[in-house]
């Protein structure tokens, strides 16, 4: 139905400019983690140094394993608070089901930097969480550790991914057939057998696709322990962001960006793959 | 059906439970709000004496309001630009086959899976190698092309929606691909333009991950508070992000209802993340 000339139309200006400004960029980051710094020149001198650094210098792998860490916290803590909060509006929200979902959708898209502010003035030494604890009289000074800690980061990333988390799953709640959850009562399971074997299992693509985005968007922040973390919760993308400024070794920046994305990308794989192999549909 | 209705009776502790994560996912905003009208700062408890004396102080600060135009201008030029590429993109994978169709589609969506900060890098690599100076027009190629992602995404979902019979009847009744273009492939997608454009509006004017890489001299607004951040908090600071929030919530709650419209209910989950 449609010509060749309307699809060469179509096609190529997206095709063109992705490989420009999309493709090629990647690339310069796969060509950086080649290179090295030499008298502060990038010389373009393709070796694998900087791999070899990563693995030989500790610090590297500690990072990144207080990343994923801190990742994994940030993705059982979101599960926790968004999963009861899908089941309930699935199963028990009934009439408020819309309102309560917008509720959720509004924190999702308003601005990172407001989120992570909020928490940095609750957090603080001369914050609202210690104002209030003075007040009511809990504590008689202020209590520092709220603030520039890893339990800040995990914190304040739980209340940003929450939502994140609570949109696929609370689709596939939504896509349970009720008929099979009444036809687990009716044969007699109660509702804790009904919720094990039938709600949970059917929920897992769901649960799968949340939990995913939580450590993905968590392994590549550097934002939140800038904002409220603090010198002992750096993480892997501080490192980066560090070597692309004042350490200036953009190689090993990139090799390290490359590792990440690496990393990314074969959790997402995996996942899809996994998605797809217990989705009843 | 009456077990079901019996089981919602029964779980008052999961009512409860619901309603601290909400309280969870909505505190630190209405603490935020409250301390922007608190005349003694940021902090202490509780807050006293309302005040309307930050937003004066906002309103008559010049660098701020700097900002905010200059993050306007890279939003609506990253708004046309990511809805054109987007659009022809959505086409592209909705009508067209050609060879690597699968690598351009997973190609497009990578700065939505990605963290911000390596298609941020990329790009300073990329602006680097190009001999390009950092300034607003980096930012705005930035967002202009990571947002292509989102615009795909949501005028694919639209594309499929449509009924394709108007468009070949369009074509049989003797209309060019252009007329057919302008007059039946485009008022059809006239909502979810419409959304897709409010999404990455709102997703431009508050990213920070990929801006902080791009940025030269001009600050846009999330970026001029990173940097005042830096220099400590004032309920200026606060002021500032409680018009943030109003916006963001108006576009966002804009956003929804032309969004179901458009798409119905089963094709929320595509909404996934920005």
């Amino acid at each position: 139905m449609y010509s060749r000339a309307y699809k060469w139309i179509v096609s190529a200006p997206p095709i063109l400019w992705v490989g420009i400004f999309l493709l090629l960029p990647y690339a310069l980051m796969f060509a950086h983690s080649f290179w090295v710094v030499r008298d502060g020149m990038i010389a373009h001198e393709w070796n694998l140094q900087n791999y070899a650094k990563l693995f030989q210098n500790p610090v590297y792998l500690e990072v990144l394993f207080r990343t994923m860490r801190i990742a994994a916290a940030v993705t059982l803590l979101s599960l926790l608070l968004g999963y009861p909060l899908a089941y309930y509006m699935s199963f028990h929200a009934n009439m408020r089901k819309d309102l309560l979902y917008q509720l959720v959708i509004v924190p999702l898209w308003v601005s990172y930097l407001v989120r992570g502010y909020a928490w940095k003035t609750i957090l603080g030494s001369e914050g609202v969480l210690n104002g209030f604890l003075q007040y009511i009289h809990v504590t008689k000074e202020p209590v520092s550790f709220f603030l520039y800690s890893p339990f800040a980061v995990v914190l304040m990333l739980t209340h940003i991914y929450t939502p994140f988390v609570f949109l696929p799953l609370y689709a596939s709640l939504e896509h349970i057939p009720r008929n099979l959850v009444e036809a687990s009562q009716d044969l007699g399971a109660g509702s804790r057998a009904t919720f094990f074997r039938v709600i949970l299992p059917l929920s897992l693509p769901g649960l799968l696709a949340g939990a995913t985005f939580a450590f993905v968007l968590t392994l590549g922040d550097f934002l939140a322990p800038l904002l409220v973390g603090g010198p002992s919760s750096i993480m892997i993308a501080n490192i980066v962001q560090s070597l692309f400024g004042t350490a200036y070794d953009w190689p090993l920046g990139a090799a390290i960006s490359v590792c990440i994305l690496l990393l990314t990308i074969s959790l997402l794989f995996l996942t899809e793959r996994l998605e797809k192999r217990w989705s009843f549909r | 059906m009456t077990r079901a209705s019996q089981s919602a009776r029964r779980s008052p502790l999961l009512g409860i439970y619901a309603l601290c994560v909400f309280a969870f996912l909505y505190l630190p905003i209405v603490v935020l709000i409250l301390y922007s009208f608190n005349r003694d700062g940021v902090g202490g408890f509780p807050p006293k004496q309302l005040t309307f004396a930050w937003y004066r102080l906002l309103f008559s600060d010049a660098a701020i309001w700097d900002s905010v135009l200059n993050s306007l201008l890279v939003a609506g030029g990253a708004v046309v630009l990511s809805l054109t590429l987007g659009l022809l993109a959505a086409l592209a994978l909705d009508r067209a086959t050609f060879p690597g169709k699968s690598i351009f589609r997973r190609l497009v969506l990578l700065p939505l899976i990605l963290p911000g900060i390596i298609t941020g890098l990329s790009l300073l690599m990329f602006a680097v190698f190009a001999g390009l100076q950092l300034s607003l027009a980096t930012v705005f190629l930035g967002h202009g092309t990571a947002l292509i992602s989102v615009a795909t995404t949501e005028l694919f979902a639209g594309l499929q929606k449509i009924d394709r019979a108007q468009e070949e009847a369009s074509l049989d009744l003797g209309a060019t691909p252009w007329q057919t273009f302008w007059r039946v492939t485009l008022p059809n997608l006239k909502l979810s333009l419409i959304a897709a454009g409010l999404l990455i509006f709102t997703l431009s004017m508050d990213e920070i991950a990929v801006t902080f890489f791009l940025i030269g001299r001009d600050n846009t607004l999330p970026l001029e508070i990173w940097a005042r951040l830096r220099r400590g908090i004032t309920p200026e600071i606060n002021a500032i992000s409680t018009l943030i929030f109003a916006v963001s919530v108006i576009l966002i709650l804009v956003w929804y209802h032309i969004r179901t419209r458009t798409t119905g209910k089963e094709a929320q989950e595509l909404l996934e993340r920005p």
